[in-house]
């Protein structure tokens, strides 16, 4: 699903019609029918059918991807609740090589004969698509597994939990706002099961199961004699969990100006706070525009790491595929070349991790059959890598794909999409605290706000949700309007500190967009609590009218 | 499945409705066959076909709602997914903001399809690409680009005798052309109805002079200047005024039409008074659906005339609450625009930039609608009438309702698309003073 269709959903109360227009949540169903699963042998089956008919066409290789979404949306604002959606999405994805060119065909008729017919289509696609040709694809090598299979690590699967127990968290949620000083509060739980199945001319049969959950609301306090309102949104994140997700302990539970949440989330709690907070921001100070030493909170420095970091290391964007929409990167293949090119100081090291437990992007292996791991992309502030696939991973002198191939449905084309990208934890001890005391001025930023970017990923501008003025190294109250304008290169050779391990927490979103048609992939981007020095803060008030 | 003709499609609804036990029952169908091939380093990178026809079935008992969707026609599916929605109906809470189904209304006849695009090929799609990418070579530059072509119908019944249909095409166009060492890039898009007025030859001839003409820009000053804004520029700051013109958002006091002490902006002179945006599902150069999808009409509505916010965008249910019509938001919009060119807007400019393109959209603050985001593929700097240098790209912060006050000229109004929502409007090129760029960006 697509952002801008769950701003839509999230907006609208979400009529039936409504639901229907967005093709990508799928057909509507009874909520038991999500615990059905699709027998394995059966899948094999059709694969077999698939590989054999593209075979006979021409094909030189093709890959079957075949897909069973499940989405499960509850969706409350106050004290109503306004929808319930269960929704499916079931078919087969075709990819071949035909005379040097890539053809794809999707089909949501499993029967033999839609199956074999669909192949033949993606083969006549390719030799279609072979006329325009300039570099014949080249494939990296990937020896087949067999038949295997992987399932996330969840304690408990979201689907089984009743409905009215989902409900009657929201409505409690809503409850502690509204009590708490809210004046509206919209309210959503987002859960995911894809079960994936995928088969290749290599030789590999695997069998995938994965969860994803995202508890989220938005309050909204408004002062009726200005006319002026502050918003505060949750502090969750988006995670590849089942519903343990939302049983936190005390252990799972960082206390300061707010309670944050390290693998488990209160959600009541947040409402609570967050409703208090939302009031408190109406009234405080208006941040002077500068210089300021940044404190970023791992639920606000994720997606700085997400646009900064994980986009520009797509080595798709870096050649080229993504220059009419996404944009391309900065980090073109010279400066990788040199060795000696300087993304950030020497304490900024950034991994690529495609098996962090409990994150989104989490699989065993990706849609082109490859065993998912771990790589480091930023070494001791050195460029050192990037994120491929099959068809590009001789473009860097890899012997193999990292894993980093996904498509966002059965019906779309699977293509190169960003693992888990995380700023490793610092190797000394040091807490929160321990950074905020080294502050003269400066502002500790918690959330995720509004994000910019341009296309190569020089300039960007962050906001956030909670903003904390740093005075002579102690927090002196809150501020509103901020937001702040780095260069990627500058911004990570300004940090200058790095909370340890033990704060290490992941942020991370179900929407990042990128293709053409769009397609959506979720991922995690994990830190610990981070210091930059000297960042340019701009004041974001206007008057209008 | 095909597209069904409107008796086909009447006939199928019927019978879906025979099957219905519950107090009232709707059922909407649509197909779409859409076809796509996307290019980059002047090659095919990949291309598809998606064809998919949903039926959705929502079956209310008093305020109870259910909802079930399939994919399949025959009598049996049929009648299995009206009960499906019943059973769920039934199983779901009261919702104290469902409004009952609407009786029969009068739609004017949509002017949306058009045949030619409808019976597009493969071939055609390769062709149109071939010729971007013979354009882009001769001039030694590199392509990148997307075209997208659909064709679909939708239809809906419901049990007090309203019946809707429409079949509509389009096709979208768009190509980013860059220096092969990648100092320079243009880009260029292009919407329609109808294909046969798609030249993907002549918009690359556009974006690939954008690309040569961008090398080696310079590094002038963020700040207040006057801006030229390209329509599809414009585009995706005009219609994020569009989607704030929600009346509940505004009566419960948080969007940007909200004022103190509960009131709203409606009627309010908030921008200058040449400023007019209308939507019109009959104008010929943007057609579109002439129903919503809950069995509205969708008719010529003024949105802001002179300056003034004349008309909110209501759910059926927030307009039953506040006793006025239930307009339903718009498909796209037209904004009036002047006689002059592009480029008699740039030899009439003393001092300013020129905007090809605006990326990254984002909201910094609901109160103002103050948006972020930075120039792209093709920034001008322009002294006494021409084009002097390429510049290096700004990023912006910006309330397009603060724009519209600071408006110097309008331009002759074109279609374009908006890359951020896809939606194809009728909009001039605007010139603007005192337009916010808060830094550089060293992005090509």
């Amino acid at each position: 699903m697509k952002r801008r269709d769950f701003i839509q959903l999230a907006g609208m109360g979400a009529s039936a019609a409504v639901l229907a227009g967005i093709p990508s949540f799928g057909k509507a169903i009874p909520p038991e029918r999500a615990l059905e699963t699709i027998d394995v042998a059966q899948k094999k089956q059709m694969a077999d059918v698939v590989l054999n008919a593209a075979r006979s066409k021409g094909a030189t290789y093709t890959d079957v991807r075949i897909g069973r979404y499940l989405n499960q949306f509850i969706i409350t604002r106050e004290d109503k609740v306004e929808n319930i959606v269960n929704t499916e999405s079931y078919g087969m994805g075709i990819r071949v090589i035909a005379n040097g060119s890539w053809g794809f065909a999707a089909t949501d008729k499993l029967d033999k004969d839609s199956i074999a017919k669909a192949a033949e289509l993606a083969v006549a696609i390719a030799k279609e698509n072979s006329r325009l040709l300039t570099e014949p694809v080249q494939l990296i090598q990937q020896k087949g597994y067999g038949e295997v299979s992987w399932k996330a690590p969840i304690e408990k699967n979201s689907f089984e939990v009743p409905i009215k127990e989902k409900v009657d968290l929201l409505l409690g949620v809503n409850d502690a706002a509204i009590k708490g000083g809210a004046n509206y509060i919209n309210s959503f739980l987002f859960m995911v099961n894809e079960q994936k199945y995928f088969a290749s001319t290599d030789g590999s049969y695997i069998d995938q199961d994965i969860h994803r959950i995202w508890p989220t609301f938005f309050i909204t306090k408004i002062d009726a004699t200005t006319g002026k309102f502050e918003t505060r949104n949750a502090l969750s994140a988006p995670m590849g969990m089942g519903y343990e997700y939302l049983s936190a302990r005390p252990q799972d539970k960082i206390k300061g100006p707010t309670t944050l949440y390290k693998g488990r989330y209160d959600m009541i709690e947040d409402a609570r706070l967050g409703a208090a907070q939302a009031g408190e921001k109406l009234k405080a100070k208006s941040v002077e525009a500068g210089k300021y030493d940044l404190i970023l909170d791992p639920s606000h420095l994720w997606l700085t790491i997400h646009e900064s970091v994980g986009h520009p290391t797509e080595l798709d964007r870096v050649l080229g595929y993504e220059a009419n929409f996404a944009g391309t990167s900065f980090l073109t293949l010279d400066k990788w070349q040199s060795k000696n090119f300087n993304f950030g100081s020497k304490m900024v090291n950034l991994f690529a991790d495609k098996q962090q437990v409990g994150s989104l992007g989490a699989v065993g292996y990706d849609d082109e059959g490859v065993q998912c791991g771990r790589w480091d992309l930023v070494k001791d502030g050195i460029l050192v890598n990037y994120q491929a696939i099959r068809d590009q991973a001789h473009i860097i002198g890899l012997n193999a794909s990292q894993g980093c191939c996904y498509a966002d449905s059965w019906s779309s084309v699977q293509f190169q999409r960003m693992p888990n990208v995380s700023l490793q934890a610092g190797k000394e001890k040091k807490s929160i605290d321990d950074l905020i005391k080294n502050v003269e001025k400066g502002i500790y930023i918690i959330g995720d706000g509004s994000f910019s970017i341009d296309q190569q990923r020089y300039n960007f501008q962050f906001g956030g949700q909670l903003y904390y003025e740093i005075k002579d190294g102690k927090i002196a109250g809150m501020l509103k309007d901020v937001a702040y304008q780095a260069n990627t290169k500058e911004f990570w050779n300004s940090c200058v500190g790095i909370a340890d391990e033990s704060d290490f927490r992941l942020g991370g979103s179900f929407f990042d967009g990128k293709g053409q048609p769009m397609q959506s992939s979720a991922v995690s981007h994990g830190s610990s609590t981070a210091h930059f020095k000297g960042v340019n803060v701009i004041n974001t008030s206007r008057n209008i009218g | 499945m095909a597209i069904l003709t409107k008796d086909e499609a009447q006939a199928l609804l019927k019978k879906v409705l025979s099957y219905s036990k519950a107090d009232e029952c709707e059922v909407n169908i649509s197909g779409n066959d859409s076809g796509n091939i996307r290019y980059a380093r002047n090659a095919v990178s990949t291309s598809g076909n998606v064809s998919q026809t949903t039926l959705v079935v929502s079956s209310a008992y008093g305020k109870k709602l259910g909802t079930a969707t399939i994919n399949e026609f025959d009598d049996a599916s049929l009648e299995k997914v009206v009960r499906r929605a019943e059973e769920l109906a039934q199983l779901a809470p009261e919702n104290p903001e469902f409004v009952s189904f609407l009786g029969p209304q009068k739609y004017a006849e949509a002017i949306t399809y058009i045949p030619a695009t409808a019976a597009i090929t493969p071939k055609q799609r390769t062709d149109a690409v071939a010729q971007s990418l013979q354009v882009s070579k001769d001039n030694k530059q590199v392509a990148a680009g997307f075209l997208e072509d659909n064709r679909g119908f939708s239809a809906m019944m419901n049990s007090k005798g309203l019946f809707a249909y429409n079949t509509s095409t389009n096709v979208n166009f768009s190509v980013t052309v860059r220096s092969a060492d990648g100092t320079g890039s243009g880009y260029a898009t292009r919407g329609y109805n109808d294909i046969t007025k798609l030249d993907t030859k002549a918009a690359t001839e556009i974006a690939t002079q954008k690309s040569m003409k961008s090398v080696a820009a310079k590094a002038i000053e963020p700040g207040k200047y006057t801006v030229i804004l390209e329509p599809a520029a414009a585009a995706v700051l005009l219609e994020r005024i569009l989607f704030d013109l929600d009346a509940r958002q505004a009566d419960e006091g948080r969007s940007s039409f909200s004022k103190a002490g509960g009131q709203t902006r409606l009627g309010e002179k908030l921008m200058d008074e040449r400023v007019t945006i209308y939507s019109d599902p009959l104008n010929p150069e943007l057609p579109s659906s002439t129903w919503t999808g809950d069995g509205r009409p969708q008719e010529k509505t003024i949105w802001i005339e002179k300056g003034v916010v004349k008309n909110f965008t209501y759910s059926r249910y927030w307009a039953e609450k506040k006793k006025v019509k239930a307009i339903p938001g718009p498909d796209s919009f037209i904004m009036e625009g002047g006689t002059k060119s592009l480029q008699d807007l740039i030899a009439g400019t003393k001092k300013g930039i020129l905007v090809t393109r605006l990326w990254y959209i984002r909201d910094v603050d609901p109160q103002t609608l103050l948006l972020t985001g930075l120039t792209r593929d093709g920034t001008f700097y322009i002294e006494n009438g021409k084009i002097q240098y390429p510049i290096k790209n700004f990023r912006f912060n910006e309330s397009p309702i603060i724009m519209l006050n600071n408006l110097e000229e309008l331009g002759k109004v074109e279609r374009t698309v908006s890359v951020e929502s896809n939606n194809n409007y009728l909009i001039p090129p605007l010139k603007i003073r005192d337009f916010t760029f808060t830094s550089l960006s060293d992005a090509i």
